[in-house]
């Protein structure tokens, strides 16, 4: 029986509903345990919603490297920064990055003095951006996870078919088991994961067998509304009560076992795994996702010369352990009145969904 | 950023369908899905719609949140 009137979002927040789960998962909580949320998307819920009010003391959550703009490395914005500087190039990007500091400035500093960088909300404002602009070369900052990297693969392919030429892309797109991993196999203890829902949406359950089978960890994909969140974390401690670590989906209305199949094609026919610096993880084996020989002419790294310095984190920035678990915003120095949404230092205080961002608006 | 919008298909035309949320349309690519009908509610993410949203599945997950929440008086 189909509810009469569903909207997939208001019946997912009813407090009742949420209280009674709360409730339940008091009742089988025994052990102290770290449950990691992956998503950004999932720290900024249950913060937004004040969640953790909801879970009894032996459940400690722990952000996890699930947002974009916070792993992106510190070398992917002064590359963009670059690119931004070559004239008749305009650059076109997701809006948190562009606030991002560099090793010495940031995209919005570039853009107030004479870069032309363009905020778009889907690739495909890039892409018509640059069919617009035949004269100019339209570079498109491509970040984000399995989510993400389907729909700059298609306009790779729309931009091939059109025969758009002066459109190109600077892939970041990273992908989510190789740091996943690289976290269970870590020093920090995490007991479960709640696994991010939409990007599971798109590769389905099989990329995290590795992490129950080999590691004993708890898995379960989770949807983003309240009920979702706390049914995922009552899956979870279920599971670690009883030592049975399985793959388990809460989020069953969007995520199917083999996901979206036509997106993971559309993926693969134009990125093929490559190594990619993580901010936190550092340099994870195959965990980017880089553009094939075949797609070369799009690809704005080979496309465009540019010699981009090493560099090193700003002092006293702790966001690579925060994005591995291992410390909480609160416990930076730089915290709060050196760093703040009007005045980040490091990208987790810029992205709406960096963990450092979430504590500062919903913790104060 | 991976944020997701459930939304209803009020009309298809080639690769992009018009939907619905709340009150505000959009216009979003269906390149990344198979078979989108009006009427289907979709899950949009960047301009995209990424997968249906399955309604048999919601209400399963709803009984489900129910069931457990009624555990206690068992």
């Amino acid at each position: 029986m189909i509810p009469e009137g569903m909207r997939y979002i208001d019946e997912f927040r009813d407090s009742a509903l949420v209280s009674n789960i709360s409730r339940k998962i008091g009742l089988i909580s025994e052990k102290q345990i770290n449950l990691m949320e992956v998503c950004g998307g999932h720290t900024m819920a249950i913060h937004k919603n004040g969640l953790t009010d909801f879970l009894p003391e032996t459940i400690h959550l722990l952000s996890g490297p699930g947002c974009p703009v916070c792993v992106s490395s510190q070398q992917c914005i002064d590359h963009a920064i670059l690119l931004g500087r070559i004239p008749g190039v305009i650059l076109a990007t997701y809006g948190d990055l562009i606030r991002v500091p560099g090793s010495q400035t940031s995209l919005e500093k570039e853009k107030a003095r004479y870069a032309d960088i363009r905020i778009v909300y889907s690739v495909l404002d890039a892409l018509e951006i640059a069919r617009l602009n035949r004269n100019h070369r339209v570079v498109f900052i491509g970040i984000g996870f399995e989510t993400t990297a389907p729909s700059s693969a298609a306009a790779i392919l729309q931009a091939g078919k059109d025969r758009i030429n002066n459109f190109f892309l600077l892939s970041s797109h990273k992908i989510m088991p190789p740091a996943l991993e690289t976290l269970a196999a870590g020093d920090t203890q995490i007991d479960g994961f709640i696994a991010p829902g939409h990007v599971s949406a798109i590769t389905g359950y099989g990329i995290y067998n590795k992490l129950s089978e080999v590691y004993h960890r708890g898995v379960v994909i989770s949807g983003f509304e309240p009920a979702d969140i706390l049914q995922s974390v009552f899956m979870l401690v279920k599971q670690i009560e009883s030592g049975h670590f399985q793959v388990e989906n809460e989020y069953t209305r969007i995520v199917k076992p083999e996901g979206n199949s036509r997106a993971l094609a559309i993926m693969n026919e134009v990125f093929v795994p490559a190594d990619a610096e993580w901010r936190g993880l550092g340099i994870v084996p195959l965990s980017g996702l880089a553009i094939k020989e075949k797609y070369a002419a799009f690809d704005a790294s080979k496309r465009f010369t540019v010699k981009v310095p090493d560099s090193l984190p700003p002092a006293g920035c702790i966001c690579g352990e925060i994005l591995t678990g291992k410390s909480k915003p609160t416990d930076c120095n730089l915290f709060s009145a050196t760093c703040n949404p009007l005045n980040p230092v490091g990208a987790c205080m810029v992205s709406a969904e960096g963990a450092c961002s979430v504590f500062y608006k919903f913790m104060k | 950023m991976c944020l997701g919008v459930p939304a209803r298909v009020i009309r298809v035309e080639g690769n992009v369908a018009t939907v619905n949320i709340g009150s505000v349309e959009y216009e979003s690519s269906t390149l990344l899905l198979n078979d989108v009908a009006v009427g289907d509610y979709v899950l949009l993410h960047a301009g995209f719609a990424i997968e249906k949203i399955d309604p048999e599945e919601a209400a399963e997950t709803m009984r489900l949140f129910n069931e457990i929440s009624n555990l206690e008086e068992e």
